[in-house]
């Protein structure tokens, strides 16, 4: 008897092995070349400093992250998704950087049973009709940044405000969410074409329309192109220049210099927010990097986090994919921005700052938090998702 | 819209024009006379920016800086030239775009490597920063800069190739490859020089284009496209075609973006006409490509 319970205990160990020794395998699917290269490879290295910082182990898992480069098209991105959940079998994907490749990769990861989690992408759709089991977004949902500059931008009682974004999906969300909360005249609604290098028609067409500011929202390269081009057009200074922490965050600053001095945005985050946490991550990121970190790094690190206490939660177990996903959704997620929850479509509740451009005590140029300009804030295309 | 806006538009225009010429110049020159396709030559346009963006701080001036990036990427392409390239020009053009792809992909890492993942600063000369007032209109001064140094080197070019032996030698090239050949002419000279001239050129389009825009990994691909668009409806080879074909290019581009959503406005509301005007706007060089290469299949002058 006692011999066959020994047996039936070790059987039930060797049985219960495996599942403790589950590698975590994590697909990073993002932008590693072409011109959206930097914020694929800052989201990249944020993630993988978070992972050092968890021992290599996040959740107490091994864990093992896949890089994979979409260059920055649908397709690729597809293709690489498929990949993941047939060949490499992760149980997480992460690393989207655009709303566009979110979109068009989700059908496949759903299909497949893996979680994807989001450190950038925050489309509308995903969070309204659309919203899925297994998608979840660590960073916001793309109209809460305009939303802030929006409401700051009529506090400020400005009233024709001329706006540009990109012709693709957070483009549109962008301006949208700036409208939510900016109910003065709009001057000009501009979409230009994804990856635009000139901005010399458009700038004229603005000087025209005598808007009393402007906003717009051009993440990456755009970014750099449009305010050196707002600048030379010596229309810095003349007309105020707002925009969501995308158009002027660490990857533009360090390419723009001077020219962005003074502006203010909007994010979830900043590199000044005083918490410990993120006195960590800012000075680890400097060192290993030699960089400041962007919102992006901030954005991989999070993404990492939520995946640490979410499988912390379930004591390791990667099989069950409702456990798994109600410890994600029901994560008190202590981020580089405090603490932060998830709403019933999977995307976060939280603040929103005010930031502005300056020039820091060693001469780089940075954010310096100004303001909050919304506290606990929720998204708002929640209500729309059947998801309870 | 009023003629002010109007002429500034049309400055754009001329403005983007030139830009794309000096980049056009030296594809078209190497496609026409080599027989080459180099997809690579847009690689040598982000060399040109990131050598005037590191150099700048060294030598204190962006003049300087500019004439020693060009220098440097005319170099460049000589040490590519003779390692990579001299042994593509029997084989097929599929080949020559499988191997200058191939260098694409090189020097995008091997920039990462040196200058990082992120772009890098590079601003106009103190002295061109502001603005130029022209009878009213205030123009930037360093994109009036840009129209005059693509102006040059239109004038360097037409007299380099009208006038001078070694320009004789490169229309003769273009012309009738192998009747030059025969004729004794050292062939892998010439080709070595054409192709450090595209080169130079290009690292030139890239320094005047780094304080403007975004100096950045992958940028050539960006305006490599557009280029290849100029060099088709100008005709092959032609340098005269690629300033055609730039200009006409920038203009479309530069007007389309301009008035099309204007124009639109008037038979819809405001977010429909920006929407569908922006998507006209992009898809209106190619529409003039197709409209120029049905009415003249080889482009507007073709050299062979």
């Amino acid at each position: 008897m006692t011999r066959n319970l020994l047996t039936l205990a070790s059987a039930l160990a060797l049985l219960a092995t495996p599942v403790a020794a589950d590698t975590l395998k994590i697909g990073m699917i993002t932008t590693l070349s072409g011109p959206g290269a930097g914020l694929g490879i800052d989201i990249r290295d944020g993630f993988a400093l978070a992972v050092e910082h968890a021992g290599g182990k996040l959740g107490g898992q091994d864990t093992q992250v896949i890089e994979a480069d979409d260059q920055q098209k649908p397709d690729v991105a597809v293709g690489l998704a498929n990949r993941m959940v047939e060949r490499d079998r992760v149980q997480v994907v992460t690393g989207v950087v655009w709303s566009n490749l979110a979109l068009a990769m989700l059908p496949t990861l759903a299909g497949g049973q893996t979680f994807f989690i989001s450190p950038n992408a925050g489309p509308s759709q995903l969070a309204g009709a659309q919203c899925n089991p297994y998608f979840f977004n660590a960073a916001y949902q793309n109209d809460q940044i305009h939303e802030a500059v929006g409401k700051h931008v009529q506090d400020q009682g400005f009233k024709k405000v001329y706006l540009m974004a990109p012709n693709y999906p957070a483009g549109k969300d962008g301006l949208a969410g700036f409208k939510r909360y900016y109910k003065g005249d709009v001057a000009g609604e501009v979409y230009t074409q994804v990856g635009q290098l000139d901005y010399a028609a458009e700038l004229a067409q603005l000087k025209a329309a005598a808007p009393d500011a402007v906003y717009v929202f051009y993440p990456g390269g755009m970014g750099i192109n449009f305010i050196k081009q707002y600048e030379q057009a010596g229309l810095k200074g003349a007309v105020p220049l707002f925009g969501p922490g995308f158009s002027f965050d660490q990857d533009i600053l360090a390419a723009v210099g001077e020219s962005a001095l003074g502006v203010k945005n909007s994010a979830q985050w900043s590199p000044d927010l005083d918490n410990a946490a993120n006195r960590k991550f800012v000075a680890d990121f400097k060192a290993k990097f030699g960089r400041i970190p962007s919102m992006y790094a901030a954005q991989g690190y999070d993404t990492a986090l939520l995946i640490d206490t979410a499988v912390k939660a379930v004591g390791g177990d990667l099989k069950d994919k409702d456990k798994l996903r109600g410890a994600l959704a029901s994560a008190k997620l202590q981020s580089l921005r405090g603490e932060v929850a998830f709403n019933t479509n999977h995307y976060p509740i939280h603040n929103i700052y005010l930031r502005e451009v300056v020039k820091a005590a060693d001469g780089a140029v940075t954010n310096r938090t100004v303001a909050t300009v919304f506290t606990n804030h929720a998204d708002a295309y929640v209500k729309d998702c059947p998801m309870k | 819209m009023d003629a002010l806006l109007l002429a500034e538009q049309g400055l754009n225009g001329l403005q983007l024009g030139v830009m794309l010429f000096l980049m056009a110049a030296g594809l078209t020159l190497v496609f026409g006379i080599m027989d080459l396709i180099n997809l690579a030559h847009g690689t040598f346009y982000m060399v040109g920016a990131y050598l005037t963006a590191a150099l700048v701080p060294v030598l204190g001036s962006f003049p300087l800086a500019l004439a020693a990036a060009v220098l440097l990427t005319a170099l460049l392409g000589l040490a590519v030239e003779a390692v990579a390239l001299r042994t593509l020009y029997r084989r097929d053009h599929l080949d020559q775009v499988l191997a200058t792809f191939g260098l694409i992909l090189f020097f995008n890492e091997l920039v990462k490597i040196v200058f990082g993942p992120v772009p890098i600063f590079l601003n106009p000369p103190a002295a061109l920063a502001g603005t130029v007032d022209l009878f009213g209109l205030k123009y930037p001064a360093f994109r009036l800069a840009i129209l005059a140094v693509g102006i040059a080197v239109a004038v360097f070019l037409w007299l380099l190739i009208a006038r001078t032996r070694v320009g004789m030698l490169i229309r003769a090239g273009a012309t009738n490859r192998e009747m030059v050949m025969a004729l004794g002419v050292d062939v892998r000279l010439l080709f070595g020089l054409v192709f450090a001239l595209g080169c130079g050129l290009a690292g030139l389009a890239g320094a005047m284009a780094g304080p403007v825009l975004a100096v950045q990994v992958g940028m050539g691909e960006q305006i490599l496209i557009l280029t290849f668009v100029v060099i088709v409806i100008g005709g092959i080879g032609s340098i005269r075609g690629a300033l055609a074909g730039a200009l006409l290019v920038g203009m479309v581009d530069t007007l389309g973006r301009a008035l099309l959503p204007a124009a639109f406005r008037l038979v819809m509301d405001a977010a429909n006409a920006s929407a569908a005007g922006a998507a006209l706007a992009s898809m209106a060089i190619y529409v003039l490509m197709a409209v120029v290469l049905a009415i003249k299949p080889k482009g507007l002058f073709p050299a062979h």
